[in-house]
């Protein structure tokens, strides 16, 4: 194999990459050995701790879907929200008129700067304070509001990217042939962005997905996290066990949504009838210097 | 109007949050740096573990990874980082807990940066005859550093939001202090606004300055 960094490897190379692999399967090993170690002295590895998941579906029932369920409502109302009025701010910055491009560009940049748990502690109080919404939905209110906030204004950035990295001639075409400003935008250029777009707006669930944990830790509503830590009291303090199990199912979420938006991106490149313009799924922030917020 | 503003610690808040970023992205771009070289190196079993650890880790909620490392790690396993009060234990255990988690996006944005040298450069430079290590530190290394400076911006940037979630075990940084102001006080926007612009003044300037060496030091192909 050979890459930027190194040529093809011949027999004095291949030698030490043995060596290397010795030592860090050592490393590895010692690593594990003292892990297993610190479990076994204060008996995490019991199986009573982690027979709940295995056996019976007492802990699924009651607290692992619910909880699930709760991270997926409110993760599916924020993009449902979040992804017009994202579409809107994003065209709204690209638009002809200063004051239809300067106030949109504020509010985009605004909200990008600001962190998404204190978007949601302040739509928490906003819900209390400023309306009759009862405080059973309270959490999932500001849960919601707090990640649309945030996230139309990162969809935001992926539309108008979107739009950017479509061919000039599409737009220019679109003109030549008499087309108004708004047909352009809504014959010519949207759809083709849209396509563009897919893969990085894929990946941008799994942030609003991981996000909705916020709410659990810190706003009492009742997603996989706050279930978790519920269901760890119950089963004896089982909190490895729980911890584990429920980052498994973020992981498993969350990289079919990877695995699909990657999919979808090399599924995009490949068609011929496209312009080609595909947008990354994995860094829209390198687009522009401002606030990137994929992390 | 201002006057509840005197009540709380504000600027302390806002320092821890400053403490927080700082000390994690110094250990965040170390133990990054060592995953980027492990992903990237020519040893199958740690290009394996590198891919390994950034996948998992980055599909963890942030969250999680935090509220583990006090409740699974220092209240179940009784690791507490060498500190004795409880202020000190949660502060190492959320850096710890940022780093692991930020160093997965490190590794990946340095790792975005080497695949954008082509390949012809090492080649040409290998062609010249120079050694292994000419390679790397004349030819391949200093532009890949200098087109990672614009993704690594954005993960500094991401990581100086990312502290808020140590308000979860209760760091006193400036989300948790915004949550116990709001609770005291019946002046929300303008409590909300204050912790805002703080956020405001910390990232928009970061992305800026970054975003503008970025540019300025980007290998023009």
């Amino acid at each position: 194999m050979s890459s930027v960094l190194y040529d093809a490897q011949g027999p004095r190379a291949k030698r030490r990459n043995i060596i290397f692999t010795v030592v860090f399967v050592v490393a590895m090993a010692a690593l594990l050995w003292w892990v297993f170690g610190t479990l076994n002295d204060k008996g995490q590895l019991e199986w009573v701790l982690w027979k709940p998941f295995f056996s019976g579906t007492e802990a699924w029932s009651t607290y692992i879907w619910p909880g699930l369920e709760n991270t997926l409502k409110a993760a599916a109302l924020a993009v449902v929200i979040a992804l017009p009025l994202g579409a809107v701010l994003g065209i709204a910055r690209l638009s002809d008129h200063v004051w239809v491009r300067v106030p949109a560009t504020i509010v985009v940049e605004f909200f990008r700067s600001i962190p998404v748990l204190v978007l949601m502690i302040f739509g928490l109080a906003l819900f209390a304070e400023y309306t009759n919404v009862s405080s059973d939905d309270r959490p999932l209110y500001a849960v919601v509001t707090g990640l649309v906030l945030y996230n139309a204004s990162v969809l935001a950035e992926i539309v108008r990217s979107g739009i950017l990295s479509l061919p000039k001639g599409q737009g220019e075409g679109a003109m030549a042939i008499g087309l108004r400003k708004g047909q352009v935008m809504r014959l010519i250029l949207l759809p083709q962005a849209v396509t563009a777009m897919l893969p990085a707006i894929v990946s941008q669930l799994v942030v609003i997905l991981k996000d909705t944990a916020l709410g659990g830790a810190v706003l009492t509503f009742p997603e996989l996290l706050a279930s978790a830590n519920t269901m760890s009291g119950y089963y004896g303090a089982n909190v490895i066990a729980s911890f584990t199990v429920v980052a498994v199912i973020y992981i498993a979420l969350n990289f079919l949504l990877t695995s699909f938006a990657s999919w979808l991106e090399r599924r995009l490149r490949r068609a011929k009838k496209s312009t080609g313009a595909v947008l990354r799924a994995d860094d829209v922030e390198t687009a522009d210097a401002g606030t990137g917020g994929k992390v | 109007m201002f006057d509840f503003v005197n009540d709380y610690d504000l600027l302390g808040a806002f320092w821890t949050t400053v403490q927080l970023a700082v000390l994690s992205a110094v250990g965040s771009l170390i133990w990054g740096t060592a995953l980027a070289a492990m992903r990237v190196g020519p040893v199958p079993l740690m290009r394996g573990f590198g891919t390994a650890y950034v996948n998992t880790v980055r599909n963890i909620p942030l969250t999680v990874i935090i509220l583990f490392t006090s409740l699974g790690l220092n209240q179940t396993l009784g690791v507490s980082l060498g500190a004795n009060d409880v202020e000190s234990i949660n502060f190492r255990l959320a850096v710890l807990g940022l780093i692991l988690y930020t160093s997965s996006f490190v590794c990946e944005a340095l790792r975005s940066g080497i695949n954008t040298v082509p390949v012809g450069q090492a080649e040409a430079a290998r062609a010249l005859g120079l050694s292994f290590t000419q390679v790397l530190s004349n030819v391949v290394l200093p532009q890949a550093f200098r087109s990672s400076v614009v993704p690594m911006a954005n993960v500094l940037i991401a990581l100086i939001k990312n502290t808020t979630v140590a308000a979860a075990i209760g760091v006193a940084e400036a989300a948790l202090l915004m949550k116990e102001m709001i609770e005291n006080e019946a002046q929300l926007l303008l409590i909300s606004t204050v912790i805002a612009l703080g956020f405001v003044i910390l990232t928009l300037p970061t992305g800026l300055i970054l975003g503008w060496v970025g540019k300025k030091v980007a290998v023009k192909r």
